[in-house]
């Protein structure tokens, strides 16, 4: 298996498109760094104008922390695009070369085939993640410094000394992978399908933008299915700069996501399995 | 020869469509089996079922006395192939493309025997250029080369010299050979050059529609017993007449050129007639060739009758 998955990874990182996705993380942490670098007094202004009359914050709020903060809030909405590029094109992308043949007529299970190509996908994403992380959190951290985090919550806002922060973000960088790799493993299971990139991605990005949708959405009806849809589970990652950390909580969260991971690379593997191999 | 492959009452159908009807026949080990049909008669479907690509609707395959359906990897352990056009990975090099095969095919290479077996289908030289670079020819070598990686027993070939030169036909047609007869390997090869089946089949089959409508050694498949027999003289009209006058009146087909259709044993009896009366033979040429027959099975039937009754 583990040669299967440096196969992958090899071609992964041999396409052109898998940069594109680096590059665009690497485009917004600078812009969004920049931007608070130059005019970010003004943005911290605007957010404690509400609570300005009721108490005074001293000190470096602008630090590394909370930019890093406001960037993972900013980018953990489009990086699902970004994983969607290389998952939607795994299958799908083989088989618009032709490559799929050569890999089905190879001594090798389509099962073994398939799930090294998923954790390769799954270890692009994590690599992906921690580029944003290094470069998000180091790099706000060597611009802006250190100090405590002010997390604004629409009832309230919480102070979280800059002691009592780094293992949260360890503990979101995760729970962020595992949001990720659900991404992954959906665009993955609609690559199985088609014979061009292009439809999976679109797919998996219109069920990501739909539940979204009815995510945000408070009618009693979409509510009742809430607790089911993945994308109601994703941003838990903000639980974890709760306090205390609801960890019942987090932990549900964390489970329906492996149990979506599981059903979407199950149904994938069912799917390839009895696939006729026609392009 | 024992057999290699052996295809029993196979059938595909997509939907309402039936793409491979009933197809059973077995090829030898160390033969070279041609596999004629025109587009869409099903060949590729076949082949595809052959490799597991697709699985049949019915019927049963069995490769190194195996059945594919529960010995997949040891049959592809010894398998190579080419299916239809290069599929090779286009952003990577040659010697890239090759590694990754290797390594698929459960073989440890190291990159002197990479570019080795670059150097035998001489692109040797290309060896760190991206596939995207190659002509259609340098690409199909390095198909092949891939295919070959493993050293297979089966080869299997699916339109091989498409979009290739002549100097690139040739070459794999001597590849072909090679391979047979210098190493034993056998090969499965389907096409539509007619006349290079013509040239490497040891045996061969014709399907059309699906079905199979004719099989066998080629050297019998082309040595039916009527032959179109074509003549050229220095006087046509005054030949003619002669022949209307005999009794070779029966055997003309065509006036323009001069075509009999006879037996091929009496085409010596037909030379020794013309001779006598005096008419100056310049050329006789039997036409039926690999493609008027495969022609002649595939646009309509009326030889299949024939053709069973007097070989299966």
């Amino acid at each position: 298996m583990w040669q299967l998955i440096k196969i992958e990874l090899f071609k992964i990182f041999r396409k052109p498109r898998t940069y594109i996705a680096f590059a665009a993380i690497a485009a917004i942490i600078f812009f969004v760094q920049l931007a608070f670098y130059i005019d970010g007094e003004k943005y911290v202004s605007f957010m404690m104008a509400s609570v300005e009359g009721s108490f005074t914050l001293e000190g470096n709020m602008m630090n590394g922390y909370f930019i890093f903060f406001i960037i993972l809030q900013t980018l953990l909405v489009h990086v699902p695009l970004l994983i969607s590029l290389v998952a939607g094109d795994m299958i799908a992308g083989e088989a618009n070369m032709g490559t799929l043949r050569l890999l089905v007529t190879k001594p090798v299970s389509r099962a073994s085939l398939l799930l090294g190509k998923f954790w390769a996908t799954s270890i692009y994403t994590i690599l992906l993640l921690s580029f944003m992380a290094i470069l998000g959190l180091f790099g706000s951290i060597l611009l802006f410094g250190t100090s405590d985090l002010v997390v604004f919550k629409s009832d309230k806002l919480l102070l979280i000394d800059k002691g009592d922060i780094m293992w949260r973000y360890f503990a979101a960088y995760g729970f962020a992978a595992l949001s990720m790799i659900t991404v992954a493993s959906l665009a993955f299971l609609f690559s199985v399908f088609a014979e061009n990139s292009i439809g999976p991605i679109i797919a998996a990005m219109s069920v990501i933008v739909l539940f979204t949708i009815l995510t945000t959405m408070d009618i009693p009806l979409f509510n009742s299915i809430k607790p089911y849809l993945f994308t109601n589970h994703m941003l838990n990652w903000k639980g974890f700069f709760d306090r205390p950390v609801d960890t019942g909580e987090v932990l549900k969260s964390a489970l329906v996501l492996i149990g979506h991971i599981f059903f979407f690379v199950s149904l994938s593997l069912y799917i390839f399995q009895k696939k006729d191999v026609l392009s | 020869m024992s057999e290699l492959i052996h295809v029993e009452s196979l059938s595909k159908k997509f939907g309402g469509i039936t793409a491979v009807d009933d197809l059973s026949f077995f090829v030898s080990r160390g033969e070279v089996y041609g596999f004629l049909g025109q587009n869409r008669a099903g060949k590729s479907t076949t082949i595809r079922m052959l490799l597991t690509l697709i699985k049949p609707s019915d019927g049963a395959i069995h490769i190194f006395g195996k059945n594919i359906g529960t010995h997949r990897k040891d049959i592809l352990q010894k398998t190579g192939a080419i299916i239809e056009k290069r599929d090779l990975y286009q952003y990577l090099t040659a010697f890239q493309n090759l590694a990754i095969i290797s390594k698929l095919s459960g073989v440890r290479c190291t990159q002197k025997q990479l570019i080795l077996q670059l150097e035998k289908v001489g692109i040797a030289e290309r060896a760190h250029s991206k596939v995207k670079t190659f002509s259609q020819g340098m690409k199909q070598r390095l198909g092949i080369a891939c295919a070959l990686i493993h050293n297979p027993e089966l080869i299997i070939l699916d339109e091989p010299t498409n979009g290739l030169d002549p100097q690139g036909i040739a070459d794999v047609r001597n590849l072909i050979l090679h391979l047979s007869k210098q190493e034993g390997k056998t090969i499965f090869v389907s096409s539509h050059l007619l006349s290079e089946i013509e040239l490497i089949a040891d045996s061969m089959l014709i399907i059309d529609k699906g079905r199979k409508v004719a099989e066998g050694k080629v050297k019998d498949l082309l040595n039916p017993a009527d032959t179109l027999v074509q003549i050229e003289t220095a006087n046509n009209e005054m030949t003619r007449r002669v022949l209307q006058q005999s009794q070779w009146i029966h055997s003309i087909q065509h006036s323009e050129p001069i075509t009999l259709k006879m037996h091929k044993k009496e085409i010596p009896s037909l030379v020794k007639f013309l001779i006598e009366q005096n008419v100056e033979l310049l050329s006789i040429q039997p036409k039926h060739s690999l493609e008027d027959y495969f022609l002649s099975l595939t646009t309509s039937n009326q030889y299949v009758a024939a053709y069973k009754n007097r070989t299966l």
